[in-house]
């Protein structure tokens, strides 16, 4: 790891402001990602900015949507009463990240923030679609992603939470890499009263996105079979070592169909 | 550089570090305390794993900046004097290693899992055991070992 400088932030302004006057400053969240790319030496900040001590770990009630601190660990949104009665497929989408260490540490934030195009956390705000909340601005999952590792928060922008909005049923299904966890195909599947929600992670070469012809078939019949093999096109998905774009739309169908039958 | 102060296996400790430094690499380098392994280096493997305030952690994904006033537990601090913690009994008595360089991150790991949960299925000890892998021994055994000191530690 190249020398850096760590500073532990007071609050959510504090590290903004330490941020401002780094030359190049990386916020530090769960760190599950940033600490192993500085071990490899893939990044070469100046400044780490600690934000776990900015008071963000919070989860709340807020009637139509839960509201998840941005520091709060994936095992504790895992462990949550209020997520697992609220939107269990978030508490089973987050029990299932990595392995036990990485929930340990990583967090909701910190997997926003970095939009790793295989990350499962995405998908749910995707297809609930969710709000992340920073210290200057709401922003709407639709203007939220922007690429792969891409969002459109600003350098010094700091996520303070997320909300994200209760569905009638939901249910996220991941077909996990069999040597990394990372999900080769995730679909989040949210179905809410005025339509259902389809969010599609681990495939698409822009990242996390929206799969409206799915959308479209299970508005006109909420069903496993409303799904034929076919229905998923190839264009648009990555082909890498793992698996080719044709066969991750075979796996986005089934995972759709997996999600919709784990719904109920 | 900076000064860091934790409490390790019960000891207040304080050391002179560079902000970079690894939690293993201040636990191995700075303290002597080598029963912590370092095996991938990229995270994966788990041989490497501690708790942090009673939570496991792998020590090579975390630096001891971060770990101000923290409460660090390694392979070297659970026996009781000469008493193995049950875990490290049954991984004896179960024939749950071979070479063993993975041994310490599988303890480690093994006993906030059976902490959680004593009542865990074959299963669960199987897929809470997914941040650890073991070259050696086709988990078989170690599944067994955790098994028996679930028994042991109130299961």
């Amino acid at each position: 790891m190249y020398s850096t400088k760590y500073v532990k932030a007071k609050d959510i302004d504090d590290a903004a402001t330490i941020m401002a006057s780094a030359e190049d400053g990386k916020f530090l969240a769960g760190g599950m990602t940033l600490i192993p790319t500085l071990k490899q030496r893939l990044a070469n900040p100046d400044c780490l900015v600690d934000l776990s001590a900015c008071g963000l770990s919070a989860i709340a009630d807020d009637g139509s949507a839960i509201r998840v601190g941005a520091m709060t660990r994936h095992v504790e949104v895992a462990e949550s009463a209020l997520v697992q009665k609220t939107i269990p497929a978030v508490a089973d989408l987050a029990g299932h990240i990595g392995d036990r260490q990485v929930r340990n540490c990583g967090t909701i934030g910190g997997s926003l923030a970095n939009n790793d195009p295989a990350a499962c956390y995405p998908a749910a705000l995707l297809a609930l679609g969710g709000t992340v909340h920073t210290q200057s601005r709401s922003i709407a999952a639709e203007d939220y992603f922007d690429g792969m590792f891409e969002t459109t928060l600003e350098e010094d922008e700091v996520i303070r939470e997320v909300s994200l909005p209760k569905p009638e049923k939901a249910a996220y299904v991941k077909f996990p890499n069999p040597a990394s966890r990372y999900a080769m195909v995730g679909v989040f599947v949210a179905k809410f009263a005025d339509g259902v929600r389809v969010a599609v992670t681990g495939a698409g070469e822009d990242g996390v996105f929206r799969a409206s012809d799915l959308e479209a078939a299970l508005d006109a019949n909420f069903s496993a079979d409303a799904i034929a093999d076919g229905t998923v096109s190839a264009d648009g998905l990555m082909s890498d070592i793992h698996a080719s774009a044709e066969y991750r739309a075979h796996l986005i169908g089934e995972m759709t169909r997996r999600a919709v039958t784990a719904c109920g | 550089m900076r000064t860091i102060t934790m409490k390790v296996n019960g000891v207040s400790t304080s050391h002179d570090v560079p902000d970079n430094t690894l939690l293993v690499s201040f636990l191995r380098e700075t303290m002597g305390l080598t029963g912590t392994h370092i095996g991938c280096d990229t995270s994966q493997c788990g041989a490497c794993i501690v708790h942090v305030n009673g939570k496991s952690t792998k020590s090579c994904t975390i630096l001891a900046a971060q770990l101000e006033g923290a409460k660090v537990t390694t392979i070297e601090g659970i026996a009781n004097g000469d008493e193995l913690h049950p875990m490290q009994q049954a991984f004896h008595e179960n024939h749950g290693l071979q070479c063993g360089f993975c041994t310490p991150g599988m303890v480690m790991s093994a006993i906030e899992l059976v902490e959680k949960n004593k009542n865990l299925s074959e299963r669960e000890i199987r897929e809470g055991l997914e941040g650890n892998i073991c070259r050696c021994t086709g988990y078989h055994n170690i599944v067994k070992s955790v098994q028996d000191a679930a028994g042991k530690m109130g299961g």
